[in-house]
């Protein structure tokens, strides 16, 4: 056996048999499960009832909010014209109401478009602002389509609203709402990616410090060269990442069967509709349904699942020299800070291009450049993949990547190499580019 | 004596401070080699050039007639002076991958491991963590993977530091037994004692600089002040002492003995023993006479302070 796979195997042996690694690989798809879950639950709650009042001098506007006011809405609105706007001012929230709605007296309607108020101790929620502006808004638009004698149900009826319906040039029908799918599969391998990089990366680090506090990579150097035991540390540890990887494919897969089996029998409470409503409701959903799983077949899923094994292994590679070699420059993990901070940075960053950008505009120039960039490409680029994207841009993008690797993997043996043998010195950056030339 | 080990004017830097200047060492086949030096002298800079952990910038190493390369690494074991071991790892499934590194087939290993466990027995600790032993233990645990490839050479960097006296003695013999076997050791430490009691050859290294090399009584020969330790019993002191003090240069001393004598050093000069015995026999009763030989501690001691300048 080789040397360099005589550390791979110790490594990799090392990293699976770690309780830590067995507790996270069969925990933390629990614990995703159960947090989704919960989010969900709370997401059903019903938030308490915020009761508003509403001082309305004009008269034309309360009955419209207390015609909002129903058995589960989130806010609940009061009338209270009849007292003292002053003594309301003052006295508003000792009653225990969130807020009041003051609409004062005015001459002309138009005058009251930047008049109104709204008192309360705590700003209150953007969409509630919005909520209340459209209802007076609607109705002083409405009044004022009365003034000028108008005929608002003619002007109601010629309103038209307008959607457009997507379909690709190849003439099938397009779904709304495949976009977010496709971000959301995009965006979860892209953040896997992340986590990954970052997890692993530290376990190459901690791996590098624990050898290097132990001393024995003293007798490890005199029997291969420093750079076969880094690609051996990191090789080894990437080896255990694809391995948890696969077993949460695998524990995916068999959720997914489960899930849908209980989503089978969930249906059986249709059964009290009348057989025609069902046929109908059958094709109508059933249609839909069905042309979203033919989209998502349509999507690049084995392109999307092989570009993240080439993705991870190149922008794994690339983070976890970066890894090993600070790992090398320091002593202990408390003196690794100050240098992981410029290596988690791209990261993060290219998390909020492939957010922000990408979702906007999968193939403009910002999305296109950060996905040939090596430290962003393995999240950016994947975050497109599932928009399509010509294989020549993944090729460059792929080869930048690993030219990279292959440039990163020498600097960082070089440190590698000094640092390993350097105790009890808190290096600095400085000193880190002198032993390049060591 | 064939050589094992030729170190040819090797040169390390690191940035401006210079490790090793122009250091060169002749090691010769199946002696025990004591490296020599103060702390930061540059001896573990040397070690670490011969066991390939980093490259000279200029000289060369020539190993068992050939320009030390990375095959030579079977031929090297190396015991560091800071210890250490994977922590969590099994002692057994340790060894045996680290001589595995060491070119040796996992039978090969398994076999050597069989053979060393029971000499020093430790055969229980195959299953054990190297954190559930103690300090000592994981000390033999690591001289055990130093030597189980049967290496040519072996490079101790404070072999005893850390062992009881009864474990120390267990791996002095062990030396003196692969010695024995045709193995060549360098052999670095302070402890002077161990350095008179074990080793042939000695070099010195202070200052990045060799100062001194050579067989052990060479360097003593080369030191030797021509200086005697007397004991007499005489009933006539002042006589005595005026009779020395007219032909040489005396000094108080101090040696052990069961006599309640006169303790003298005295410095020959170009006399011969014998013109000194003659002042002495006539005098009193003499009982030690013997020639002040300079120990390996006073060599060291000497040769560097002398040269703190450099």
């Amino acid at each position: 056996m080789s040397i360099i796979s005589l550390i791979i195997k110790r490594e990799f042996i090392a990293k699976v048999r770690n309780k830590s690694f067995i507790v996270m690989t069969f925990l933390s798809p629990l614990l995703f499960v159960g947090i989704a879950a919960f989010v969900g639950y709370l997401s059903t709650m019903k938030a308490d009832t915020k009761p508003i009042a509403i001082h309305d001098e004009t008269g034309l506007f309360a009955n419209e909010f207390l015609s909002l006011n129903k058995k589960d809405a989130e806010y609940r609105y009061s009338d209270l014209t009849l007292i003292d706007i002053n003594f309301l001012k003052d006295s508003i929230t000792k009653e225990n109401y969130e807020g009041l709605i003051y609409i004062p007296k005015v001459s002309n309607n138009k005058d009251l478009e930047n008049k109104i108020q709204f008192i309360s101790n705590e700003s209150p929620s953007l969409s509630f602002i919005e909520n209340v502006q459209d209802i007076i808004g609607r109705k002083l638009t409405k009044e004022n389509f009365n003034k000028a004698h108008l005929d608002t149900l003619a002007i109601k009826n010629a309103e038209s609203k307008v959607v457009v319906n997507l379909a690709k040039a190849s003439g099938e029908k397009s779904l709304k709402g495949l976009n977010e799918i496709k971000i959301a599969i995009g965006g979860a391998f892209g953040y896997l990616i992340m986590m990954f990089i970052i997890i692993y990366g530290n376990m190459v680090m901690r791996s590098v410090i624990e050898e290097k506090t132990n001393r024995i990579v003293e007798i490890i150097i005199s029997s291969v060269k420093p750079f076969q035991l880094m690609m051996g540390k990191i090789i080894g540890t990437s080896l255990a990442g694809l391995l948890q990887f696969f077993i949460w494919a695998i524990l995916g897969f068999l959720f997914m069967i489960v899930a849908s089996t209980f989503l089978g029998i969930d249906a059986s409470p249709t059964a009290k509709i009348p057989p025609s409503v069902i046929k109908e409701v059958h094709q109508e959903f059933g249609g839909m349904a069905q042309m979203y799983v033919r989209e998502l077949w349509g999507l690049p899923i084995f392109t999307i699942l092989f570009s993240f094994v080439i993705y991870f292994i190149g922008g794994y590679f690339l983070y976890s020299s970066f890894y090993a070699s600070i790992g090398a420059a320091v002593d202990s993990e408390t003196d690794s800070q100050q240098f992981l901070l410029p290596i988690i940075m791209p990261l993060v960053l290219a998390v909020y291009i492939g957010f922000f950008t990408v979702i906007n505009d999968p193939h403009g120039t910002i999305a296109t450049v950060f996905s040939m960039i090596p430290l962003t490409s393995p999240i950016v680029m994947l975050m497109r993949i599932p928009f399509g994207v010509p294989w020549w841009q993944i090729a460059v993008s792929v080869t930048i990547l690993f030219g990279t690797f292959f440039f990163v993997v020498w600097f960082a043996a070089k440190i590698y190499r000094v640092g390993i043998l350097m105790y009890g010195k808190k290096p600095t950056w400085k000193e880190m580019y002198k032993w390049l030339k060591y | 004596m064939s050589t094992i080990l030729e170190v040819n004017k090797v040169v390390k830097k690191y940035g401006d401070f210079v490790a090793l200047n122009e250091v060169s060492l002749t090691v010769p086949k199946g002696s025990i080699y004591g490296l020599l030096g103060p702390n930061g002298a540059g001896k573990t800079s040397l070690i670490r050039i011969i066991n390939q952990i980093t490259m000279p910038d200029s000289g060369e190493i020539i190993l068992d007639g050939e320009k030390l390369s990375p095959k030579h690494i079977q031929n090297i074991g190396y015991l560091p002076e800071e210890r250490g071991l994977y922590k969590t790892m099994k002692v057994g499934e340790q060894c045996l991958y680290l001589a595995q590194m060491k070119g040796l087939s996992k039978a090969e290993a398994k076999k050597q491991l069989e053979y060393w466990f029971e000499r020093l027995e430790i055969q229980g600790w195959w299953n054990k963590k190297i954190q559930e032993l103690s300090k000592g233990m994981a000390q033999k645990v690591q001289f055990v993977v130093c030597v189980l490839h049967k290496p040519k050479l072996l490079i101790f960097d404070e072999p005893f530091s850390g062992f009881d006296p009864v474990n120390a003695n267990v791996i002095k013999d062990e030396i003196l037994e692969l010695q024995k076997q045709g193995s060549t050791i360098i052999f670095s430490t302070h402890r002077m004692e161990s350095v008179e009691e074990l080793c042939d050859h000695i070099a010195l290294i202070h200052k990045s600089n060799k100062l001194i090399e050579g067989k052990l009584d060479d360097v003593k020969r080369q030191f030797r002040t021509n200086s005697f330790e007397v004991g007499i019993l005489s009933d006539n002191v002042e006589g005595l002492m005026y009779d020395i003090t007219q032909k040489f240069k005396m000094g108080q001393t101090n040696f052990k003995s069961l006599n309640n004598e006169l303790k003298l050093e005295i410095q020959l000069g170009n006399a011969t023993p014998n013109e000194l015995l003659n002042i002495l026999v006539q005098r009193g009763q003499v009982t030690h006479f013997m020639e002040k030989i300079p120990s390996v501690a006073d060599i060291f001691i000497q040769s560097v302070t002398e040269n703190s300048k450099i």
